[in-house]
């Protein structure tokens, strides 16, 4: 008993110590039927971070480490002339996007971790370029965020353009969470927009504020690395990883605040919490928040006839938990979650091609197709 | 005598002050190495080193860790792929190259086999990072 008395004191400030934190309002579960299954397309990558399908139906894929790979015919080869790819902690070579136009102009636009400018270290930065033959040319840098810092975390990034022919991107907030994500004379904890060519538009949300940085579309985001169209409002849909539980799915609106790290529904990695709000005025609220953390990456949502069930859903790959997690939203509400494809390895990417069919990059294994039974 | 006498103190501080000053290397060391699990390993590897069930190998009284000194090293320096087993869980995942300098290398290697019930009294030096090839 007297052991007990000891006892109960210590479970109380244990439990007090950490932060309680409210589960995601939709569990997810595991697949009643599912009527597709995967086949390796293209083996033996280490990590395939972005995808871009040719017009050819040929792909181009960029490995974190990296190398640009051009996957034609069952044949993988080295595009020169890729960037120079700082490679240190999640960052790397990141996303791959042809212009909407592709057929006509020619550009390709990547985004990756980089050394150039002021500082040591890296910081995420966008290139445009055009593919001839094996090698990239017209190689134009379009953006580089800064300072550079030598941490190890948060570069974002994936890219995505809307309908009016706009660029967006994001670059995370590269672990200094108190000073970038909520400043907007800063990079980083930011989605941008720009032209195409990378002019920033006039009619950007800070474009006439002092010293902002008028690339800045929305801010107060932690490390988005899932960013794409949705195939029928047009909006840009995104999602991001949060610390401890808390990453979240967003629709960006131009100027908004999506409030990192002012409110939150994660805590840090010890248990402890950064901040006691998960609301407050003038902040969005996420369309979705996941408690437990699954760590997103790579974003897609389902428009074609290659799988009916899936019509109109969101697909996002976990890395934590190595599936492919598909959600089910009813007037922007998710209703319903399922683990897909649960064990394939760390899923880095999600893309649907223009063939229509979706493809999946595991971490360790490749990408893989995923094809109705 | 007292000759042999103060060779004697002579010996026993001089061991007295390198077991002091390798104690002291490894503390910084391990001070380091904390800042870099902080940054580069803990969203895996978790606040106590105990890793993820399934998906990410537990550091903590690791017996891969502790009797695999050299993979160790490697696989913070260059990455790692692979099935290997730990504590009698099988796990085959990747670990990507992390980018770190090889004194950042052995910071966290003397920080995660001296942390959660880990001891290990050989510091592990920049130099032996450097030694250790792919």
């Amino acid at each position: 008993m007297k052991k007990l008395l000891f006892i109960i004191p210590l479970v109380i400030i244990t439990i007090s110590a950490c932060a309680q934190q409210t589960e995601s309002s939709v569990k997810v579960e595991e697949p009643q039927a599912v009527n597709y299954t995967t086949e390796l397309v293209v083996p033996d990558i280490s990590i395939a971070w972005g995808l871009a399908f040719l017009p050819d139906g040929s792909m181009l894929i960029t490995e974190k480490s990296g190398d640009l790979i051009h996957f034609k015919n069952g044949t993988k080869t080295i595009i020169s002339g890729a960037p120079d790819v700082y490679v240190r902690g999640q960052g790397g070579f990141l996303d791959v996007k042809l212009h909407p136009d592709y057929e006509n102009n020619g550009w390709i636009y990547f985004t990756y971790a980089s050394s150039e400018g002021e500082g040591t270290g890296g910081n995420t930065a966008l290139m445009r370029a055009k593919l001839s033959g094996n090698t990239l040319t017209n190689q134009e840098v379009l953006y580089k965020a800064g300072p550079n810092t030598t941490r190890g975390q948060h570069f974002g990034s994936r890219i995505a353009f809307d309908n009016d022919g706009y660029l967006y991107f994001s670059a995370g907030e590269r672990g200094d969470r108190d000073t970038n994500p909520q400043d907007i004379t800063r990079d980083n904890g930011k989605i941008y927009r720009l032209y195409d060519d990378g002019r920033i538009p006039e009619d950007n949300p800070f474009y006439n504020t002092p010293n902002a940085k008028k690339a800045i579309y929305s801010y107060g985001h932690r490390n988005p690395q899932g960013l794409v169209k949705h195939p029928v409002t047009g909006e840009i849909w995104e999602h991001e990883h949060g610390p401890q539980g808390g990453d979240e799915i967003n629709i960006i609106k131009k100027g908004k605040n999506y409030g990192w790290p002012v409110i939150s529904y994660g805590i840090n990695y010890d248990g402890t919490s950064f901040t006691d709000i998960t609301e407050k005025e003038g902040m969005e609220q996420p369309l979705f928040y996941w408690v437990p953390s699954i760590a997103p990456s790579g974003l897609a949502i389902v428009s074609s006839d290659k799988y009916p069930d899936w019509k109109g859903n969101v697909l996002a790959g976990s890395l934590k938990f190595a599936y492919l997690e598909r959600l089910v939203l009813e007037n922007n509400k998710v209703v319903k979650r399922e683990k897909l494809f649960e064990g394939i390895g760390r899923l880095r990417n999600v893309v649907q091609a223009p063939d229509g069919y979706i493809y999946i990059a595991a971490e360790g294994k490749g990408i893989y197709k995923i094809i109705p039974n | 005598m007292k000759i042999i006498a103060s060779f004697c103190l002579l010996f026993l501080s001089g061991l007295f002050v390198s077991a002091f000053g390798q104690d002291k290397a490894l503390e910084e060391s391990i001070k380091r190495g904390s800042e870099i699990y902080q940054d580069f390993c803990i969203t895996c590897h978790m606040v106590n080193g105990e890793g993820v069930a399934g998906s990410f190998p537990p550091l903590a009284k690791s017996d891969f860790l502790m009797k695999n000194r050299e993979k160790s090293i490697r696989a913070i320096k260059y990455g790692m792929q692979g099935e290997i087993i730990v504590n009698g869980n099988t796990y085959n995942r990747i670990m990507a190259n992390l980018g770190l300098l090889e004194s950042e290398v052995a910071d966290v290697m003397n920080y995660i086999t001296n942390s959660w019930g880990n001891t290990n009294d050989k510091i592990v030096t920049e130099a032996e990072v450097l030694e250790i090839k792919k």
